[in-house]
């Protein structure tokens, strides 16, 4: 207890004492900080947008053609693999998804739209917020992401037009905007919704597949009964429905085209600006111990223990370290309030967390060897230093 | 209560260098009283400075006895010696004496709360003892403000504060002019006087001699000889053109 009471004594002295040298510190710290929230803020972002429609699915199960390697474009089903599938024990429901990208050209800017069919009531239609689901068949409608919607200004009502290439010609399509629902970015596109049939038509094709009518599905998602039998029913899918390979909804994820690699090196970048936090961090607390080695013979040969002298180098090193993680949070809420939308940044809760503590254990890592070389600083140092 | 501060007895130190063995101290015996003040010189490398770091529990001897205020050396643990260090020795040292960042003021009550005595009432005593060696001005200076005589002030005040059994100053006017000197050493002899405590100064600086008790005169690590005779301790500090 006394022996705290000394450290922080000791180490809270030496920082007012020094206050422009350990404020030069926390700054390093704080800049650090801002660099790694916004990293940590720009992964999450950036995943979002690439596998917030596939991590909100109602579904346990995706179901893609077998040896696809869970890669959403390259699978096409058969149109009755979804029947097959409810007809399975323990299948709740299944619904068909079709993927692809268009244009929306009737703003003052084209927007780009992933454009997804999807069957209303299924697995993959997203609960409407506003409005109502479209009508299936080949009903010229859509339901829409509420970024799209926020981004430009379309109201439920609102007639869209979209481009479309068709074998070597520009089409164009009208819908009829009848309801919204919460953001489903995929594939870093907001996301506008279609009946199958009507997503056949109007999506881009090649002029081969212009002569089909048929919609095939790329995936299929599938609510299970017990949302926790997702290995066992896995394996029952595929030795009931021919032709198919089975994913959760992470491995689905991890297998968007770019997704695991982009994610990879936002998380390598995160690591590496810690990494050179420590050793900034190091460097300075060693050279700094250095500096005060007759110092401290000083301090132990009157009479301080050894203990107390370590957990004032570990105080010091905390105080300062949080000081200027405390700066950089703030730094860092005051930048994300100026940065336009256009960059994807968002800041999770549980991420930021992990960051900050992450951020606060690089203080005493870094000055992990100062203060074992405190402790050890003989106090015979004072006498023969002189 | 003994009136014997500091007991030497039969003290062996020896180093081994390169397979030679060098005799850093040997077979040295002697006794401080409380209210003694005690000069110990000899040429360098006579092994003054091996000697204080044993006295002062820092390092350990090779063989032979030191009690202070009656208690053994040899018989404590680490732990002990620490906290012997902190309640029972007073220190100053050739340089560096200071906590940087403390001020004159907080130097000297550090003592103080490392042995959690610091109260109303030692506060006073330390501006007190402050004062008295001249630096009521200076309280609330950082070392850097300092002169290196005022610095070696503060050094003293802080070795006293806590009323320890044994003050050892290791080469305290080194870094001094001779007016300086002189004045520090009286100071420090005078309040060594006055409390009863034990002190024991390390120079090879004779005339400081004038101001003390007894002079141990160490050469090659062996107690060669003793002046107690305060006409012969004056011979010594007079005659001697250092
Ligand atoms: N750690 C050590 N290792 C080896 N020899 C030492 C060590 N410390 C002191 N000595 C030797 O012991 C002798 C006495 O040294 P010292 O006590 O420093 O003398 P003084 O302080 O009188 O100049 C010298 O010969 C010195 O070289
Ligand atoms: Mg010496």
């Amino acid at each position: 207890m006394k022996s705290i009471y000394l450290a922080t004594y000791l180490a809270l002295k030496e920082v007012f004492r020094n206050k422009g040298r350990f404020f030069l510190v926390a700054l390093v710290i704080a800049l650090i900080t801002l660099l790694v929230l916004f990293i940590a803020a720009l992964g999450e972002g950036l995943g979002n947008g690439n596998r917030q429609y596939i991590a909100n699915l109602d579904a346990q199960l995706v179901v893609f053609l077998e040896k696809s390697d869970y890669i959403i474009s390259s699978s096409r089903l058969e149109t009755n693999t979804a029947r097959s599938i409810r007809r399975v024990d323990g299948v709740a429901d299944a619904g068909a998804i079709y993927t692809s990208s268009t244009e929306i050209v009737s703003l003052d800017e084209p927007l780009k739209v992933s454009m997804l069919g999807a069957e209303p009531g299924r697995p993959g239609m997203p609960p409407i917020l506003q409005g109502r689901e479209f009508r299936t068949g080949e009903a010229r409608e859509t339901v829409i992401d509420r970024n799209v919607a926020l981004r430009t200004n379309i109201r439920v009502g609102d007639t869209i037009k979209i481009r479309s290439t068709q074998g070597t010609k520009d089409e164009f399509f009208e819908l009829e905007v009848v309801g919204l629902v919460d953001g489903q970015s995929y594939f870093f596109q907001p996301t506008i919704f279609v009946p199958a049939a009507t997503w056949e038509k109007i999506r881009p094709q090649s002029e081969s597949e212009l002569n089909s009518d048929t919609p095939y599905p790329n995936i299929i998602a599938v609510k299970l009964q017990d949302p926790t039998q997702i290995e066992a029913m896995s394996a029952l899918l595929m030795e009931r429905v021919p032709n198919i390979e089975v994913a959760d909804i992470q491995t689905t994820i991890n297998n968007i085209p770019g997704y695991s690699a982009q994610q990879g090196t936002v998380q390598t970048q995160a690591v590496f600006t810690l990494l050179i936090g420590i050793l900034v961090i190091g460097g300075f607390f060693q050279i700094q111990i250095l500096q005060k080695v007759p110092q401290i013979g000083v301090l132990k040969a009157i009479g301080s223990a050894n203990g107390m002298v370590g957990l004032s180098a570990v105080i010091q090193i905390i105080v300062v370290t949080a000081l200027g993680v405390g700066i950089g949070g703030g730094l860092t809420y005051l930048f994300s309030l100026g940065f336009p939308p256009t960059i994807p940044l968002v800041f999770n809760g549980v991420n930021s967390l992990v960051a900050v503590i992450l951020l606060l254990l690089i203080g005493p890592i870094g000055g992990m060897v100062s203060i074992i070389y405190a402790v050890r600083i003989e106090p015979l140092k004072a006498l023969r230093l002189g | 209560m003994s009136d014997i501060a500091l007991e030497v007895r039969d003290l062996v130190k020896t180093f081994s260098l390169d397979g030679t063995t060098i005799h850093a101290v040997d077979h040295v015996s002697f006794q401080v009283k409380f209210g003694e003040f005690v000069a110990l010189v000899g040429p360098s490398g006579s092994g003054k400075t091996t000697m204080l770091s044993i006295l002062a529990a820092l390092l350990t001897p090779t063989d032979g006895q030191v009690l202070i205020d009656g208690q053994d050396l040899a018989k404590m643990g680490e732990k002990q010696r620490v906290k012997l260090r902190r309640e029972k020795i007073g220190f100053t040292f050739q340089s560096n004496n200071l906590i940087p960042f403390l001020s004159a003021r907080e130097n000297v009550e550090f003592m103080l709360r490392l042995n959690g005595k610091l109260d109303h009432a030692s506060r006073i005593r330390s501006d007190e003892l402050l004062a008295r060696l001249g630096l009521a001005e200076r309280l609330h200076n950082l070392p850097a403000q300092m002169s290196g005589g005022q610095q070696q002030r503060v050094a003293i005040a802080r070795a006293l504060i806590h009323n320890p059994a044994l003050v050892l100053a290791d080469e305290p006017t080194a870094s001094l002019d001779t007016e300086r000197a002189f004045q520090v050493v009286k100071t420090f002899a005078n309040l060594i006087h006055e409390n009863e405590r034990a002190g024991i100064i390390v120079t090879h600086d004779l005339r400081m001699c004038q101001f003390v008790d007894r002079v141990l005169q160490m050469q090659d690590g062996k107690l060669i000889r003793v002046y107690e005779d305060k006409d012969e301790i004056m011979e010594l500090a007079t005659a001697t053109i250092h």
